[in-house]
């Protein structure tokens, strides 16, 4: 007996302990609708919530931020972990994955009966490429595409007057700022870990990514090429650094001391370039549209951004729809432009007059209509990731062109193989 | 008479239990996740999950990002093994020679970087290494160095980060030398003393062989967690530049939990086991080279 | 000759330390001046222009706080359990007889070699299973028994004389209570020395928490560190006064009990 009593102690003890430790996990009630918003937008929309539940009695939100570098991950994690929020940003380019996990609840029926939510209104390639097989099972937030940012001072001292209109033209103003910034400095920065720059080339060129249904690589055809080789001739002739991740860091501070001109970005750098640079350079910076490949073609750059979607597991999906549904309101797109600096995918909050009366962000506006989705396949992000893994070891001297595009669309192949084998499987199930 | 289960089992069940619930159970469920294509696609619905054989094996073998990862890791031990072995023997003589005053105070002040969390100190070294407003560019400076750009460059970042691990990680092993000096009888040196030995060749015949069998476990615990780099780029780089820095660890991070390749990612982790295992055996057997005795 | 000797002796140690506590001391500065100032940190610190802000800031806007206790609780909890699983398991193997322990005991040790991250993947699926996904359950329990902690409190027990033992059995004790009345306070020592390699090595742990936990009220001091460090990269001294955060208990509690600390690296390294 004495073995006995101390040992239930213990097991009792322990029991406790494990009890304690789960009862820990926070419980939620019933109407708190879980938001995951990625990096600074989480900060921008947090800001707005207050507001929604003002106008929601019943209904709260919890914001809870996601860096974006860790962003992909958690989400999945908390899928297959069952631990997914109601409400969630999603980057565009990894909609069809979670589709394709079952994770996002087709929003149709919702758009269909909201008053709010006018189809139409919205950037034709932004809305593509939230709908997959024919559902939208995403609504978009905020739209992301690239363009040229650039010190209009350094441009015009170098004796450039206007941006460059096409790829000629750019080569031309490259060259010519390179020449006066000197050796030390460069005409453009190209972080060498982004795949988004050599895409975008392509996208002008009308390049296919993908081939025969995105079942196969296709970045040995002659329009990828041509983008890939005016890619890799920016680092080539020194306009562009074969600097690293670490000179990401302090993008803000190397644009302010002028180390580069020319920076092909996105959307959320107006609002970081606006309160990061010195205020005398307020003045010395705006953006342009990418340049065409030649005078008849327009510079096409790809329909990226955010959207919010709903988890199909969500208990709650009705507070969630209305909370989707109120930040996509364009009253409320352009509050989220001004907290945020994101840019609204629906046309009509473009009218606004900070929106309207802000060159830098007409020339956001005058590329969405220019812009293109990205394959719609689960893969894209591994994709991607050996697209920007191929064009660092070209640029890097690692590896010579035509051999990095030949193994790129060997991986991007295998990458695809069970997604052949799939839809094989599932062309034969349908017969 | 009745035979009563003996009492000991009662106090090793708990431990084992979860030992084997924990460690061996998810071991071997791995080692048949790698003969499995389980991806996203499996996750969504089961079916899709198929056996694959060694596929995952020989696509990981084809891979170069995996030979990358795995150079970078293999370049992380085998340059940095040595250094942070030397570092240590190095910290651990002076602290414990003989005309060494203050001798805690020191020894904590060696030791202190051990205790840190990792993560963090990630993130002040991050800084530390910033090309212009960074510490040791801005030191560097002093002696007229070109700024480097530590993390950003593919030839740097490797060695950024090892730099930092062997700071973080010396006085670990400088202890465990310490107490080895410690258990050297004092008598041996005596005698080489009478000999005629300086303090060099005291170190040489007497310090060092006696030594070995401290160096060996030292050695082979610092391979052994040299393999699992992770957090260090994950946090410093991401494993850039130009995947200079991704490690084995980080790879099979990145291919499980941020693409769900958890077939792909298992085999990482047992392609990486074998190594390991090999290099603990391969230094085992180096032994009697050492010279030292047992 | 002694002398010079000496002085360069002292020279070396004194460098050797000034090396080693300098990125400690430049994040302890870093993260006590104004934003924007550790570029030029000897500049803010001879100006004096010393601030908390960047620790209000953690506390008040980042909720750090939450994750401050989030980290001490879990660290406690699994010390707590592992402490005691340990121990009994421990004494076992060095002091009961039972069939096969030795070659038990080879076997465990011999799992020394196996990384942990080889079964995180199916350990997290395992989890996910029981619902322990994103609870701090799921933290503690991967850490409840520990080869190495076996291993630890098994040589120290080595030493208890049987004798003992044996005498308390023929006064009718039973084996728990042997082991409560007697082991315990005599493994005291090496005990506190695996709870400070416990308690440290939950607080430091990243890739676990990093996976398991995904609600940012539950995460831990440097899975919130890193996530942190996505958003205010920029921010170098609210980066600093994080780490700072971080780091700082965890010194606090080495400097402590350092002579436990050390005594475990020490038994640990001399295995036969």
């Amino acid at each position: 007996m004495s073995l006995r009593a101390p040992f239930a102690n213990c097991v009792r003890w322990l029991v406790v302990l494990a009890a304690l430790a789960t009862a820990c996990a926070p419980r939620e009630d019933g109407a708190t609708v879980q938001f995951w918003a990625l990096g600074h937008e989480g900060d921008a929309v947090a800001r707005l919530i207050p507001d929604f539940e003002r106008s929601h009695p019943g209904v709260s939100v919890r914001v809870q931020q996601i860096p974006w570098s860790a962003a992909h991950e958690k989400l999945l994690t908390a899928f297959v972990g069952d631990s997914m929020p109601d409400v969630f940003q999603l980057g565009t380019t990894w909609i069809p994955e979670f589709q394709a996990l079952g994770a996002l609840e087709a929003l149709d029926s919702y758009v269909a009966r909201s008053a709010t939510v006018a189809p139409g209104e919205y950037f034709a390639g932004v809305w593509d490429a939230n709908a997959i097989d024919g559902a939208l099972v995403a609504l978009p937030w905020y739209v992301d595409t690239r363009l040229l940012f650039y010190r209009s001072d350094l441009l015009a001292a170098a004796g450039v007057a206007t941006p460059p209109r096409t790829w000629a033209e750019w080569s031309a103003a490259l060259e010519r700022v390179k020449r006066s910034v000197g050796p030390d400095r460069h005409a453009i920065f190209v972080p060498l870990s982004e795949w988004e720059v050599p895409v975008v080339l392509a996208l002008s060129q009308d390049a296919e990514l993908l081939r025969d249904g995105d079942r196969y690589g296709n970045f040995e055809s002659e329009a990828f090429r041509t983008a890939f080789a005016f890619y890799l001739d920016l680092f080539e002739r020194g306009y562009a650094a074969r600097a690293g991740a670490g000179a990401t860091a302090s993008v803000y501070r190397d644009f302010a001391e002028g180390w580069f001109c020319f920076y092909l970005s996105g959307p959320w750098n107006l609002g970081e370039f606006a309160t990061r640079l010195p205020p005398a350079l307020a003045d010395a910076w705006t953006t342009a549209p990418l340049p065409g490949p030649d005078a008849r073609r327009p510079g096409v750059s790809l329909a990226g951004g955010a959207s919010l979607a709903i988890a199909a597991h969500s208990a709650r999906k009705e507070a969630a729809w209305q909370l989707v549904e109120w930040l996509a309101d364009p009253a409320r797109q352009v509050e989220f432009y001004r907290a945020s600096g994101d840019l609204p995918p629906r046309r009509s909050a473009w009218q606004d007059p900070r929106l309207a009366n802000d060159a830098r962000a007409q020339a956001f506006r005058a590329q969405l209509e220019h812009v293109r989705a990205l394959p719609k396949v689960p893969e894209w992000e591994r994709i991607a990731a050996k697209i920007s893994r191929s064009a660092e070891a070209v640029v890097r001297g690692e590896m010579a062109p035509a051999a990095a595009l030949a193994a790129l669309d060997a991986d991007v192949d295998a990458i695809l193989a069970k997604r052949r084998s799939l839809l094989a499987g599932a062309s034969r199930d349908a017969e | 008479m009745r035979r009563r289960a003996n009492p000991a089992w009662l106090f090793v069940a708990p431990a084992l239990a979860a030992i084997a619930l924990f460690l061996f159970v998810p071991v071997f469920a791995s080692l048949l996740l790698s003969f499995t294509d389980f991806d996203i696609y499996a996750v969504a619905a089961l079916r899709n999950l198929r056996f694959v054989g060694f596929a995952n094996y020989q696509t990981l073998l084809a891979e170069p990002l995996f030979w990358q990862a795995l150079r970078n890791t293999l370049y992380f031990v085998a340059v940095g093994g040595p250094l942070s072995v030397a570092a240590s023997l190095a910290a651990a003589l002076l602290v414990n020679a003989r005309l060494a005053r203050c001798r805690p105070l020191f020894r904590t002040a060696f030791f202190l970087p051990v205790v840190t969390t990792l993560v963090a100190i990630a993130v002040v070294w991050r800084y530390l290494y910033h090309p212009r407003i960074g510490l040791i560019n801005q030191l560097l400076a002093g002696f007229g160095v070109a700024p480097i750009d530590w993390l950003g460059d593919p030839h740097w970042a490797m060695p950024a980060i090892l730099l930092m691990s062997i700071w973080k990680n010396f006085g670990f092993n400088m202890i465990i030398f310490v107490a080895g000096l410690q258990a050297i009888p004092e008598r041996l040196y005596e005698a080489a003393s009478l000999d005629g030995a300086g303090p060099w060749r005291q170190f040489r015949y007497v310090t060092l062989p006696m030594l070995a069998p401290t160096a060996l476990f030292v050695a082979v615990m610092t391979m052994i967690g040299g393999f699992q780099l992770f957090a260090e780029p994950y946090v410093m780089t991401q494993g850039g530049p130009s995947n200079h820095t991704l490690s084995v660890v980080l790879l099979m991070f990145q291919e499980g939990f941020r693409y769900w390749n958890m077939g792909y990612a298992a085999a990482i982790a047992f392609v990486l086991f074998a190594i390991l295992l090999a290099g603990t055996a391969l230094q085992l057997k180096l032994r009697p080279l050492g010279g030292g005795p047992t | 000759m002694r002398l010079a000797r000496s002085l360069l002796l002292h020279g070396a140690l004194v460098a050797a330390a000034t090396l080693t506590l300098l990125p400690l001391a430049w994040m302890v500065a870093a993260s006590l001046v104004p934003a924007g100032g550790s570029s030029d940190l000897l500049a803010n610190l001879r100006s004096g222009s010393l601030t908390l802000a960047h620790y209000d800031a953690l506390f008040t806007r980042l909720d750090l706080a939450r994750t401050l206790a989030n980290s001490a609780g879990l660290a406690a909890t699994v010390t707590a359990i592992s402490v005691f699983v340990n121990a009994l398991a421990g004494y076992a193997f060095a002091k009961l007889r039972f069939a096969g322990r030795d070659r038990l005991f080879r076997g465990l040790v011999a799992t020394l070699v196996i990384p942990g991250q080889l079964g995180m993947l199916p350990l997290f699926l395992l989890l996910k299973q029981l619902g322990l996904v994103n609870t701090y359950a799921g933290v503690v329990i991967p850490g409840v028994a520990s080869v190495f902690g076996i291993f630890l409190v098994r040589q120290y027990a080595l030493s208890i004389p049987q004798s003992l033992l044996d005498a308390a059995r023929i006064d009718g004790a039973g084996e728990l209570r042997i082991f409560a009345s007697i082991v315990l306070p005599l493994l005291r020592p090496i005990l506190v020395t695996l709870a400070i390699f416990t308690f440290l090595g939950t607080w430091n742990d990243f890739l676990w928490p990093l996976v398991v936990l995904t609600d940012d009220r539950l995460y831990t001091l440097p899975v919130a560190l890193a996530n942190l460090l996505g958003e205010h990269v920029q921010d170098v001294e609210l980066m600093m006064a994080g780490a700072v955060l971080t780091v700082a208990p965890v010194v606090v509690l080495f400097a402590a009990l350092q002579r436990y600390y050390m005594q475990g690296i020490v038994t640990s390294g001399l295995r036969e």
